[in-house]
């Protein structure tokens, strides 16, 4: 399922409508009560901890059919801007022009955090390297360096793995580890990247290729890949991803994943919201392989 | 109902399907030319013929995936056009008949088969195969690609060429065989040039096939859109036309820039089938005067 959804172009909508499964058992005959819907789009990254929170959200809400599709963080947000859904996913932030854009449409999306995101550094399990900085990264991906000798394996050459350029985590990885976060910095892939159009793509090529170096979201991690641990300074600390290296600020490589709503959210979508960010939204975060919120006592 | 009037109506549903056919390609053509053009406008052509291709930051050079496409398809004919050909000449005219039977039927079920499910043989087995044994620094490369479009495009050349080759008439082979000639001489200087037309369709089709896939070529050459140099560029990844298209067209917004050089892609795509189609067509005709001024 997931290599399904992952492999095919993110254009094929995943659409699961949740409409009719809705009905109680012994709920009266006769004509039934207007259901209400809340209609949700975006992040491919998400759609798989969307569908999840949408099917359980079903158990605690039956009257409430919740539609959950795929597209893209941006494909969600034009939506959220032309008013054809309750709810955008997005695993970016929103920019400027879109809030212009929404604005100029009458809308005022609201921003949500529902999830955060470790990006993992993986490598074949045979490599040697273990540690790596975010600058020796931004230099393996940009093409300034290109044999593993130079950041203490073997003499190998690197073979960079990425996800597509319509990958939200290929532009957070960009953004945040190639261009180190710098605004102004022009850096670009390397131009031999591989761009691999789903993350089993990545998965396939590090289990069996000593020269690969890859990245993809936490959940994507299997057990024929290294975890490499990544820290800011040469000097470490270094540190692998996980729930609480993320929550402590330790690991570098984590990004916040939200929900854009148009103004004040209508009821049934705010409960929605508000059900997501209690404890049962977030243990489905979590067994997702995403980094769920600190629950603020 | 009388027999004429059933025969009009044949005539003319036989020519609103013709018709039909025609127009719905003019239709696709115009879209294709109408989303792709504006490209032209948008993007200056130096920009178009650079060597880099990254999108999401405006930079739409198109040569890469120009070469990469041309680079996959040939390695792949180069492969599949012997065997293909070699393969229906098996068939049509050395096997028993009994091998035969199996034979065609089975060919003709692989050309079926779905490219996405060769695509993920590819990921799982060729690829790690190829680095393995070859000692590549990845598996995913051209060459893989071209293995792969070249085992998708045999059975559509072995199915269309044992056919142009049963249709050779039984008297060319026993003439020459009443004349002295040998087997295989039978086979390479009279059967394969009398079919010789039905033989270079079903290579413009097994090109065709190469060319446009998709699926396939899209999991297993890796996607680096690099341009490729020399004979080493086969054992590196490349980028094709058709991936690209099929990766980016889902996220892209519409009417945008990048939207409109996708479409742009898609016009070189079916320019560069037609040049193929044209010059094979071309090749069939001269072949077919030359063969009738000799009759004459």
């Amino acid at each position: 399922m997931r290599f399904a959804a992952r492999l095919l172009p993110t254009s094929i909508v995943l659409s699961v409508l949740l409409s009719g499964v809705g009905c109680t058992p012994g709920s009266p005959p006769g004509p039934a009560p207007a259901r209400q819907a809340v209609v949700t789009k975006g992040s491919d990254t998400m759609v798989n901890l969307a569908l999840a929170w949408a099917e359980a959200y079903l158990e605690v809400a039956p009257a409430v059919e919740i539609s959950v599709t795929g597209g893209g963080s941006g494909t969600g947000l034009a939506a959220l801007i032309n008013a054809t859904v309750d709810l955008a996913n997005a695993s970016r932030q929103i920019k400027p022009e879109e809030i212009e854009e929404a604005r100029a449409n009458g809308v005022e999306p609201v921003e949500t955090v529902v999830a955060r995101d470790a990006i993992a550094v993986v490598v074949h399990p045979a490599n040697p390297v273990d540690h790596l900085t975010i600058d020796q990264i931004s230099a393996i991906y940009s093409g300034a360096i290109g044999n593993w000798k130079e950041v203490g394996g073997a003499d190998r050459p690197i073979v960079r793995l990425s996800r597509e350029t319509n990958s939200g985590t290929h532009v957070y990885f960009l953004e945040a580890v190639v261009r180190r976060g710098q605004q102004d910095d022009r850096t670009l892939f390397a131009a031999d990247t591989l761009l691999l159009p789903s993350s089993e793509g990545i998965a396939a090529e590090i289990a069996y290729n000593e020269n690969a170096i890859g990245y993809d979201g936490l959940g994507y991690v299997t057990d024929e890949m290294k975890v490499v641990a990544v820290g800011a300074n040469p000097a470490g600390p270094f540190f692998l991803p996980s729930v609480e290296t993320v929550n402590l600020g330790q690991y570098p490589i984590a990004r916040d994943l939200y929900i854009y709503s148009a103004g004040r959210p209508s009821p049934q979508a705010g409960d929605y919201l508000a059900w997501i960010l209690s404890p049962p939204g977030q243990a489905l975060v979590a067994s997702l392989g995403f980094v769920p919120l600190r629950q603020t006592p | 109902m009388t027999s004429a009037l059933r025969e009009r109506l044949v005539a003319v549903a036989v020519r609103v399907a013709g018709i039909s056919a025609i127009a719905l390609l003019l239709v696709i053509f115009f879209f294709l030319i109408q989303q792709g053009l504006p490209a032209l406008a948008e993007v200056p052509l130096p920009d178009l013929i650079g060597s880099r291709w990254y999108p999401i930051e405006g930079t739409f050079g198109l040569v890469p995936l120009v070469l990469g496409s041309l680079l996959v398809t040939l390695a792949a004919t180069l492969i599949a056009v012997p065997l293909g050909v070699a393969t229906a000449v098996f068939i049509a005219e050395v096997a028993p008949r009994s091998v035969r039977e199996v034979l065609k039927p089975f060919i003709e079920v692989m050309a079926g088969l779905p490219s996405v499910m060769l695509g993920f043989l590819g990921i799982a087995i060729l690829a790690p195969e190829l680095y393995h044994r070859l000692r590549l620094t990845t598996g995913l490369t051209a060459f893989t690609g071209a293995l792969l479009l070249g085992w998708i495009a045999i059975p559509t050349i072995v199915s269309v060429a044992e056919d142009a080759l049963d249709a050779v008439p039984r008297g060319y082979r026993d003439g020459a065989l009443a004349l002295g000639a040998n087997r295989w001489q039978t086979i390479w200087r009279v059967t394969l040039p009398a079919a010789r037309g039905g033989v270079l369709t079903a290579v413009m089709l097994g090109i065709g096939r190469a060319f446009g896939e998709t699926m396939a070529v899209m999991m297993v050459t890796g996607n680096a859109a690099v341009i490729p140099r020399g004979w080493g560029a086969l054992f590196q990844p490349v980028r094709t036309m058709t991936a690209t298209i099929a990766a980016e067209m889902g996220e892209v917004a519409g009417g945008s820039t990048h939207y409109h050089v996708l479409f742009l892609i898609g016009i070189l795509l079916f320019l560069i089938s037609l040049a193929v189609n044209l010059v094979g067509a071309s090749v069939v005709f001269r072949a077919r005067t030359r063969a009738e001024r000799i009759l004459s």
